[in-house]
């Protein structure tokens, strides 16, 4: 079966297809993420090891990180559509990135709960300006920058070119921010990422760390779809398509 | 020299106008005609390049307005609802700023003599804040003395104007007809033309 | 090419000329932010030296931020943004020409007035030359960011407040390195070396980016 991408490119046609597909994402994240958790509770060391033993609270881990990660990966998503739209000015694009933009504030704020319970019962503090820390806090201000931009330009076509020239250049600055908050001094710059380096994780963590990582994948896709349909039918509303959907439905 | 092939424009949700194809040569003068809100004032914009189109294209002189960029903009004088000048400063001040960004090496005598010929004489130096709305119009409109473009693009300039002013701008505007220039301006008066031919264009229903 | 920005850097400096109250009021933002401070967390020699460089940097980005909502608003509505955009010049050239501008007004003035801010928090003579130098630099990137910012929310609801949310993440790596140069600057001013390369980078790169994509935001603004 050949995939002609470009025929999936146009909201009428995307709109159908992603309906089919939600279903489907749902279920492999509900599988995986049950799976992933199950592993992270019974099949991993009680403690985490070390000069530094954590007890079982560590478990939270399991969802910061993937959560973490999900909120940067999302935020790059958002940026090559943003790009995309940008562009070769098409409409599918623009509506992607606006819907891709909750999920990921959302992970964003995962990270932040999970690692503030984490820092809580591990060392104590629910807050302590750990520089990737500091930087999930600066991520999730970049998301809401971006919806609140959206939200207050009333002309979507505005309001759409605005919020990806913000993300793009959002994307350009993430790095420069990351690297200003971990190395304030450029001196001497300190070990970036302190014993989190995957080959010395214990195996049982990584995998159900992965497990995870793809159950919140399968949910951003059914999230991000179930959100996109709805800004579909919102913009197209004149549409002809649109309108013989409603008639068949009522 | 323009030329607009299926244009189509929306507003939001409203789909103002779609498959819009027009050609218009030297020495015509294209009168937009429309209801409130049937999108001339959206059109004139998208003709200038501070819009872009939802369809279709726009080629000056056979390249697309798009790939063109400022060297369009060299072309072009617009004038909008907005008067385009600064209330803090003076009408010549005004004036001469817009030519310098013109690129135009005006020298002072014609700026003074376009505000004179405007009607301006002895308003020249004063804040435009003090004018009245008329006046401040003729400051604005003084531009079309001092440019060199060959397309006028103006949106309803007649307003604010008293019966001199009106019967001054009709006559600058068949002048430039005249000269070989092309207009294209809504309003919902009649401009008599001396020279060249007058299309009209209805937009909405 | 030249004069075009020599025109609007002109026109804009002597507008603001003419209202005198926005320069102004930018300066007494600063100065009433940095002198707040030492009322809200004590006045001891110490904590005031260890503050002063995160203080000053601190009242610097938000002095920054109120002024840049004027920055394009009052030529959006009078029209004269759209001729801005109709000439045949350059934008981002243009765009460069009021950042500039507009940094002569607020920017400089917070350079010019740091000193008096040193005494306030017993800063050392390098600290202070250092606090000079790092604003001297640093502000003109808060401007060239800000201008970005103040493109894309011209003429939206809740533009100061929306600004601010877009923009402050923005400044952070100028803050960090500022106010770090600061700080190190009580050491002498050759330790401050590596914090004036980066921002000095940060700068040049504002430079040449900022004004290109202000002037693309400035074009989404005015459809």
């Amino acid at each position: 079966m050949r995939l002609n991408w470009f025929k999936y490119s146009s909201p009428a046609t995307f709109y159908p297809l992603a309906g089919k597909l939600i279903p489907w994402f749902a279920a492999v994240a509900g599988v995986l993420t049950l799976a992933g958790l199950y592993w992270g509770f019974f099949h991993t060391p009680d403690q985490l090891g070390g000069t530094n033993p954590q007890k079982e609270y560590y478990r939270i881990i399991f969802v910061h990180v993937p959560a973490a990660w999900m909120s940067m990966w999302i935020y790059l998503v958002l940026a090559a559509y943003s790009a995309l739209g940008l562009i070769f000015n098409t409409r599918l694009s623009y509506m992607m990135a606006k819907a891709s933009a909750p999920t990921g504030a959302i992970f964003t704020f995962i990270a932040l709960w999970t690692g503030a319970f984490w820092g809580r019962t591990s060392w104590g503090t629910y807050w302590d300006w750990d520089p990737r820390l500091t930087s999930e806090l600066i991520l999730f201000f970049l998301y809401a920058g971006y919806i609140a931009l959206h939200s207050a330009i009333d002309d979507p076509r505005r309001a759409d070119k605005a919020a990806s020239l913000l993300a793009i250049v959002g994307m350009v600055m993430i790095p420069v921010i990351y690297w200003s908050i971990n190395c304030p001094d450029p001196t001497k710059c300190s070990a970036l990422h302190q014993q989190s380096a995957p080959s010395q994780m214990d195996g049982n963590i990584l995998a159900s760390m992965l497990l995870l990582t793809f159950g919140f994948w399968s949910y951003s896709f059914a999230a991000i779809f179930m959100r996109v349909r709805g800004v579909i039918l919102n913009r197209e509303a004149d549409a002809a398509w649109v309108r013989t959907l409603v008639e068949n439905q009522t | 020299m323009l030329e607009v092939v299926d244009l189509e424009c929306r507003r939001g949700d409203r789909q103002l106008f779609s498959g819009l194809s027009f050609d218009l040569s030297v020495g015509t003068l294209l009168h937009v005609r429309g209801r409130n809100g049937s999108g001339k004032t959206t059109l004139l914009r998208a003709i200038c390049g501070l819009l872009a189109a939802d369809a279709g294209e726009i080629r000056w002189r056979g390249e697309s307005i798009r790939a063109l960029g400022d060297d369009y903009h060299e072309d072009v004088l617009y004038l909008g609802h907005l008067n385009g000048i600064k209330s803090d400063l003076s009408g010549i001040e005004n004036l001469r700023i817009a030519a310098t960004l013109d690129g135009d090496e005006a020298d002072e005598g014609r700026l003074w003599r376009a505000l004179k010929h405007m009607g301006l004489a002895g308003f020249e130096d004063l804040p435009t804040k003090v004018l009245s709305q008329g006046q401040k119009k003729r400051v604005a409109l003084a531009r079309v003395l001092v440019s060199r473009a060959p397309l006028w693009i103006l949106d309803e300039p007649f307003t604010a104007l008293d019966v001199d002013a009106v019967d001054l701008l009709q006559i600058l505007i068949a002048q430039h007809i005249a000269d070989d220039g092309m207009v294209v301006l809504t309003t919902h008066q009649e401009v008599p033309l001396t020279s060249g031919q007058i299309r009209r264009l209805h937009l909405g229903d | 090419m030249w004069r075009s920005f020599v025109c609007v850097l002109g026109r804009d400096i002597t507008l603001a000329m003419r209202r005198r109250t926005e320069v102004l009021t930018t300066l007494f933002f600063f100065v009433i932010v940095v002198s707040l401070f030492p009322l809200g967390v004590g006045t001891e020699k110490e904590t005031l030296r260890m503050l002063g460089p995160g203080v000053v940097w601190v009242a610097a980005l938000l002095a920054s931020m109120l002024a840049l909502e004027r920055l394009f608003s009052a030529d959006y509505e009078d029209g004269t943004l759209e001729q801005l955009l109709m000439t045949a010049q350059p934008l981002p050239l243009l765009v460069l020409a009021k950042v500039a501008a507009h940094w002569l007004l607020t920017g400089l003035p917070l350079v010019v007035i740091a000193p008096l801010v040193g005494l306030q928090y017993h800063m050392g003579d390098s600290s202070v030359l250092a606090m000079v130098l790092s604003l001297l630099v640093g502000t003109p990137v808060l401007s060239l960011i800000g201008s970005i910012g103040a493109a894309l929310t011209l003429g939206v609801r809740g533009g100061g407040i929306l600004l601010s949310l877009l923009i402050l993440p923005l400044y952070i790596p100028v803050l960090v390195y500022g106010a770090g140069a600061v700080a190190v600057g009580a050491d002498g001013l050759a330790e401050t070396q590596p914090f004036f390369s980066l921002l000095g980078s940060f700068l040049l790169l504002a430079l040449i980016l900022s004004p290109l994509a202000a002037g693309a935001a400035l074009r989404i603004s005015v459809e």
